[in-house]
């Protein structure tokens, strides 16, 4: 085994093992046990079985995959906890990314003041600009819910469609908030010096030379780490509040809001709640992707790609469950991803329909994705993982 | 013609349920005309009248389902004619619903955990930083909910989803759920509509019951005259929207009046 495919196997080796955690069944010391072994073994086969130029798409499949698992579950505890159509997360996920953008880049200066204009630049560590992030985006979700949770179902959904497109055109329009139609360039990757070449000054040599062989291509296998780590810790903490008396008082008003309310509980508050927590979670998403993708602009957040698709995931893996919110994430993506090469395969056969089918294959994907949607609410609405019957975690196993 | 008694039932301190001069309007329809009745402490009140005489409507403004046109409602002297629903039950005020409005989805003993006030795991940030506390309610709660289950012969279905309940056993749990919340007054909506006799008969044997032994209030709009004759003193008789009569049941059930808002407004228009 070359260094270069060393390397990268144990970047593949932390998703694995969480993946692993995700998975198998049992109790938790045997299956940590399990999902370490497995994962070594799996991250050691990847390189040595797949073309590296495979497994670097692979990595940045899993890596956008996992940015969708993260809005999934945010929509989760909004949709699957207490039912709210939230049709905007396109917006959420906006003022995420952008909230972090400003937060982490720097002001420009000098020449290129006059081509990139931002309100602030305070140059904050990654992690501070996507909890930033996250509290903006919370923010304005409460402001939005306040006036906008009267509504129910569609209305909902038609009211918060629209608050979506207005902050999306709101950072296509103003320029001086983040550099308006232009592109927001230079949001920086967390620790990107480690590929750079002389690698980070504090890292120790040894580190620095099991990296030495990895060029900055490779750089998504360090930020795959991240987004694993990140969708475990926003999996845990939402699982933790989803399965307690907290998400049982939810799951009461989705069922039932007359009922729950004359048991005591405060309908409109609870609401709210799983709003605000649910836009927090896609400002985190939001800041996720600006880190991965360094430049962002309005036209990211359109509500096919950042809305849309992600219900058809949360819908396909299983509304109400945080486990079927990432499982639908990797299957949707991965039905889209593919779409791309099978259309691009059967271009001959779509010339000899017709000779400007093939130029129009993008369409075709999102007819596909459609038809998908189409198939889940007829043939199986509950979704691939079914919501589980009792609510709390934190009632007693004995007995 | 209205006949009134008042000073029969009469208590030095305040009734438990007061309802002062309420008015609702749909529309043209006024569903409540000045309504005023008074519930006393530790009765089985049982309150009957004609379809649309508006005593839904009634337990929908007491309970702050919607805001009266004027009027009051007072519990033990106190206003809480603007409280919001929850407000309502945090002044000991429970109420079942007509058609069971169960948690569906939720299996029949967290229908009724959910019931009891002030969780510790309600806040959820107790749940990341407090789990042992958490914990420890939701064991207590369990037992609590287990005992309650086991009142109302529902133990068996403890881990069954509420939606799959049949009807009668859905008025059980409704019945079920209005104790975990320990009320003092509870407002039930035809308790026995679409149950059997043998579970009505347990039905009425666990609101006598609770009525003696936990000193629980109750008011309750029934039309199976039967139950109602057998358990409620005093019967309160609305019609068309206001209090008619009061009494005990056999004046209620002597009374011309009442046969004529029963028999006049039901079949005489028609």
């Amino acid at each position: 085994m070359e260094p270069v495919d060393l390397a990268r196997a144990s970047f593949l080796f932390l998703p694995l093992v969480l993946l692993g955690l995700l998975v198998f069944p049992g109790r938790p010391v045997l299956r940590l046990l399990l999902a370490v072994v497995a994962a070594a073994i799996v991250a050691l086969v990847l390189p040595l079985w797949l073309p590296r130029g495979i497994l670097t798409y692979l990595a940045s499949f899993s890596t956008m995959a996992g940015i969708y698992a993260i809005l999934s579950l945010g929509l989760n505890s909004q949709w699957g906890l207490t039912g709210h159509v939230n049709f905007g997360v396109a917006g959420f996920f906006a003022v995420g990314a952008f909230t972090s953008a400003l937060f982490t880049t720097k002001m420009p200066e000098g020449a290129l003041a006059a081509y990139s204009q931002q309100a602030f630049g305070l140059e904050w560590p990654f992690l501070a600009g996507v909890l930033m992030a996250g509290i903006i985006a919370a923010f304005v979700g409460f402001l939005i819910s306040i006036p906008v949770l009267r509504l129910r179902t569609d209305f909902l959904a038609i009211a918060t469609l629209g608050i979506a497109e207005v902050i999306r055109f709101i950072f296509q329009n103003e320029r001086w908030l983040a550099n308006g139609p232009q592109p927001m360039r230079g949001i920086p990757r967390p620790l990107d010096c480690l590929f750079a070449d002389p690698a980070c000054s504090w890292l120790p040599a040894r580190v620095a030379n099991w990296l030495a062989p990895l060029s900055p291509r490779d750089y998504v296998f360090f930020y795959l780490v991240v987004v694993a780590l990140i969708v475990a810790v926003v999996y845990l903490a939402l699982e933790r509040i989803a399965r307690s008396p907290w998400g049982r008082m939810q799951r009461a008003v989705r069922d039932e809001e007359n009922s729950a309310a004359m048991n005591g509980k405060n309908v409109t508050l609870r609401r709210i709640e799983s709003f605000v927590v649910g836009s927090f979670i896609m400002g985190v998403a939001g800041a996720v992707y600006a880190h991965y993708v360094v430049s962002i602009d309005y036209s990211h957040f359109n509500p096919l790609f950042a809305t849309f698709i992600v219900w058809v995931m949360l819908m396909l893996g299983g509304s109400g469950n945080n486990k079927g919110a990432i499982l639908g994430a990797f299957a949707v993506w991965a039905v889209w991803s593919g779409a791309a090469f099978v259309i691009d395969m059967a271009s001959p056969a779509l010339r000899a329909i017709s000779a400007d089918l093939p130029s129009r294959g993008a369409y075709l994907r999102w007819m596909l994705v459609a038809i998908l949607l189409g198939g889940i609410v007829l043939f199986r609405p509950q979704g691939i993982l079914r919501e589980r019957k009792k609510v709390s975690d934190f009632l007693p196993k004995d007995e | 013609m209205q006949k009134t008694d008042d000073g029969q039932h009469a208590h030095k301190k305040p009734p438990v349920l007061e309802v002062r001069d309420l008015v609702k309007n749909f529309g043209g329809l006024r569903a409540l005309n000045r309504c005023s009745l008074k519930v006393a402490e530790g009765t089985i009140t049982g309150l009957i009248g004609p379809n649309g005489a508006g005593k839904t409507t009634l337990f929908n403004a007491i309970t702050g389902f919607f805001q009266p046109d004027s009027g009051r409602v007072l519990t033990d002297g106190q206003d809480i004619t603007s409280l919001p629903p929850h407000g309502v039950f945090n002044r000991g005020i429970c109420r079942t619903f007509q058609i069971p409005r169960e948690h569906g989805t939720m299996t029949v003993l967290e229908n009724l955990m959910l019931v009891v006030p002030d969780q510790a795991g309600e806040r959820f940030w107790n749940c990341w930083f407090r789990p042992e506390l958490v914990h420890r309610q939701e064991r207590e709660i369990r037992d609590r909910a287990m005992e309650v289950l086991d009142f109302v012969n529902l133990t068996h279905l403890a881990d069954e989803l509420a939606g799959r309940l049949s009807g009668g056993q859905k008025k059980l749990l409704e019945l079920a759920r209005t104790l975990m919340a320990e009320p003092r007054l509870v407002l039930l909506d035809e308790p026995a509509a679409g149950v059997n006799r043998t579970l009505m008969k347990r039905l009425s044997e666990n609101i006598e019951y609770l009525r003696r032994e936990r000193g629980i209030t109750f008011l309750l709009i029934e039309h199976d005259m039967d139950l109602v004759m057998r358990l409620c003193d005093p019967v309160i008789v609305m019609s068309e929207g206001r209090r008619l009569m009061e009494g005990h049941p056999e004046e209620v059930r002597n009374d011309p009046h009442v046969l004529e808002a029963y028999l006049g407004g039901q079949y005489g228009a028609a």
